[in-house]
């Protein structure tokens, strides 16, 4: 047993904003009540959390781990260590594996790896076609029954929209969320970052905010038409955001993510270094300060964290030649209380929900500080001072903008299933 | 005063001052080449690695005959014969000819920022001599050095660049040099080529995108032309017999700039595309003293990139002028 005592619980689902003590018996939370009010059991592990932040385990729900197929970027082994760190109990993983993960073996492999090797929750995405080719629809049902929580064809959009209605309307018989990566592939073709004052300046070759704006409408149009349940992923620009405040109005099943690079860069920032290189691209100012309104205002249902890991041999080349994408499991939450609550803008209570219940209420499932509920919790601090050193990640990854960045609170213990699995010291 | 970088990648951060000077240290060696003996002995013993990326032919020349004339050795690394074809990435490539020892790394590269990406690897100078679509800053001091020659100054000029603006590294760095000192950009050619965005990339320099030929050209003191890059034709859709009635630059046109404009072309000249014969070899077409400027320029560069850290007093082409030259007439 473990008793976290002395905390500042914070739980959106319950509101629940106060000094409180959590006793966890093994996989469940067994009683939650007032500071100084539950006793250790006799042999209980106690973890005295004063001065500190405790809140419902974090879930991810994006991020790329590489194994199957591409090991020598990340593991799931080395991958959830990161996650982890990162304050995260849960990552759900996108299935452009090598194999792509479109049927019931790759599931079953991955949550055997993770079974394995994983120091979080590891929660697959299954492909909505087949080798996420958009030719043909994937083998859904049997993914399911082998454990995934949503499809994805991420890296790229379901490929027409014939097949994504199809999709659409088998995972809503399902009741499996769709998750888009929402792209126009021939609005993108060839681009390396957003289209724009700085992509001309810097000669790179830049695609138009409207490259995810067309896709969501399309999608969101379907989504009304199907009634499926839809996840805008990695949203970046404002045209975009504007068409989920449009489908969430209509009372659509429309949610979407944001990332912390794109609530915290802006395409001013990029320079020909690769680490800058992502998909969606770095937004504009204006789109920025979109992103940051909807996470207050509530149209933002989770903020992920896209972990992209690229080796260096990868990563380590002419800017246009680069693969998209970035670290992101560490820096998720220093960003998310740098750009969003140190700055005014979220309240902390909003944040945590949208680390925790939120990304929760996309999947369908559950995450408070209850009694009966799992036994995962991230313990934070707002306030300790610490810098972001990638050389020290678990990642096998190196590829991050904000190394070397000082950060104002951080992540301080990860507890899986009433085990802690990583604790960084107070 | 002297150069202050270590490396020349771009014209975007060097000011007013810097951009003058690396023109006047180009003055003595545009006097160099109108020697019978042009060979100086400044950088002898010195190596410039020539690595040309993408195809190259007349900055891969100019640089290579600059190094010379300097009396340094050049090592050439070209696309073809390279070992890219083979794998290696880019930076391996540079490591490898480094380790050759070279004094300066000249390159040229199809992508944008690929020099500014090797020079934070390498520890000797590294010269852009043209990435992707970013800036030619070679081109730009030798274009800046002829409007020089030619209107006597390179203030307060209204110049007007025609083409393919997106593309061109070319047009880049002109706007980034010219524009300090007080030159008025007006950009003209198909709108796709030519997007509004180019108004801003140089915070300060009043630019304007235009899409009519007879506005681009009213009262322009400079008319730069860019080539059209034929493999771009058609991607964007657009014909080749469209684009001469819109925006090709012949006689009739030309009359509608200032009475003293000059044509600048960078080239290779496609002739009967962009510019017509008879402008392209008119009097007013500075095209050939633009590459006899682009070896003046590319000695006070890598003058100035390899010795000029370190030493100062008698500009090289004063002290070291050729004994023969006395008598020379030109």
């Amino acid at each position: 047993m473990l008793l976290i005592k002395n905390g500042r619980v914070l739980d959106p689902v319950s509101k629940t904003d106060a000094a409180m003590d959590v006793l966890l018996d093994g996989e469940r939370i067994k009683e939650v009540g007032p500071a100084g009010e539950i006793g250790a059991p006799a042999g209980a592990q106690v973890f005295d959390a004063k001065g500190l932040i405790v809140a419902p385990g974090f879930i991810d729900l994006h991020a790329h781990l590489r194994e199957p197929g591409q090991e020598s970027s990340e593991t799931i082994e080395t991958g959830t260590k990161a996650a982890a760190r990162g304050g995260f109990t849960a990552v759900c993983c996108m299935p452009n594996t090598k194999p792509v993960n479109d049927n019931a073996s790759v599931t079953r492999f991955i949550l055997d790896r993770a079974k394995a090797t994983g120091s979080v929750r590891v929660w697959p995405i299954g492909a909505a076609s087949l080798g996420s080719k958009g030719e043909a629809i994937s083998e859904i049902a049997g993914m399911k029954e082998a454990g995934i929580v949503a499809v994805s064809d991420d890296g790229k959009p379901i490929a027409t929209a014939k097949l994504a209605r199809q999709v659409m309307d088998y995972c809503r018989s399902l009741d499996l969320p769709v998750i888009e990566h929402s792209e126009d592939v021939s609005l993108a073709a060839g681009a390396v970052m957003r289209e724009g004052v700085s992509s001309t300046r810097l000669g790179l070759r830049g695609m138009p905010a409207v490259t995810e704006a067309v896709c969501v409408a399309r999608d969101v149009q379907l989504a009304e038409l199907t009634g499926a349940r839809l996840h805008v992923a990695h949203l970046s620009a404002k045209a975009s955001l504007d068409q989920v405040r449009w489908a969430k109005s209509r009372g659509l099943r429309v949610t979407c993510e944001v990332t912390p690079h794109h609530f915290t860069l802006i395409d001013e920032d990029v320079t020909y270094d690769s680490r800058f290189k992502m998909n969606p691209p770095l937004a504009a100012r204006e789109d920025r300060a979109a992103l940051l309104e909807g996470l207050a205002d509530g149209t933002v249902d989770a903020i992920a964290t896209d972990h992209a890991p690229h080796e260096p041999a990868l990563k380590e080349v002419e800017f246009d030649r680069a693969p998209f994408g970035i670290l992101g499991f560490e820096t998720a939450l220093a960003l998310a209380l740098e750009q969003l609550v140190h700055s005014g803008k979220v309240s902390l209570m909003r944040m945590v929900e949208l680390f925790t219940s939120g990304p929760a209420r996309v999947l369908g499932i559950q995450r408070q500080i209850a009694a009966g509920q799992p036994a995962d919790l991230t313990v934070f601090s707002a306030d300790r001072a610490w810098t972001y050193s990638v050389d020290e990640s678990p990642s096998k990854s190196r590829n991050s903008p904000f190394d070397r960045r000082k950060f104002k609170g951080g992540p301080v213990a990860t507890i899986v299933a009433g085990c802690t699995s990583n604790r960084i010291g107070t | 005063m002297s150069y202050r970088f270590r490396d020349l990648l771009a014209l975007e951060p060097l000011t007013a001052d810097e951009l003058g000077f690396l023109l006047d240290q180009s003055k003595p060696f545009q006097e160099i080449q109108k020697h019978p003996l042009k060979k100086l002995a400044t950088l002898r013993g010195k190596t410039v690695a020539l690595a040309f990326f993408e195809n190259s032919t007349r900055t891969r020349i100019s640089f290579n005959t600059a190094a010379s004339r300097l009396g340094a050795d050049s090592m050439n690394l070209q696309a073809e014969a390279s070992s890219i074809k083979k794998g290696e990435t880019l930076l391996d490539t540079a490591f490898n000819l480094n380790a050759m020892k070279p004094d300066c790394f000249v390159m040229r590269h199809s992508s944008s920022g690929a020099a500014d990406y090797v020079a934070r690897h390498l520890d000797i100078p590294v010269v852009n001599a043209g990435d992707g679509t970013h800036e030619h800053p070679s081109q730009g001091l030798l274009d800046a050095l002829t409007i020089r020659d030619r209107l006597g100054t390179i203030e307060n000029l209204n110049v007007t660049i025609l083409g393919d603006i997106l593309h061109s590294r070319v047009a880049r760095s002109n706007i980034h040099l010219l524009g300090k000192f007080g030159c008025k950009f007006t950009l003209c050619g198909p709108s796709i080529w030519v997007p509004r965005e180019l108004e801003k990339i140089a915070p300060g320099v009043p630019i304007r995108c235009v899409y009519k030929m007879e506005e681009a050209l009213e009262g322009a003191h400079v008319i730069i032309m860019l080539r059209v890059q034929t493999e771009r034709l058609n991607d964007p859709p657009l014909s080749a017999n469209d684009y001469i009635l819109l925006y090709q630059l012949n006689a009739e046109r030309l009359k509608l700039a200032n009475r003293d404009a000059i044509v600048l072309h960078p080239g290779p000249i496609n002739r009967g595309i962009e510019i017509t014969p008879d402008v392209a070899d008119g009097p007013q077409s500075c095209v050939l003293e633009q590459v006899t400027n682009g070896v003046a320029v590319r000695m006070a560069i890598l003058y100035l990139v390899i010795a000029g850290a370190t030493e100062s007093g008698t500009h090289p082409a004063l002290e070291a002028k050729p004994k023969e030259s006395a008598n020379a007439t030109d």
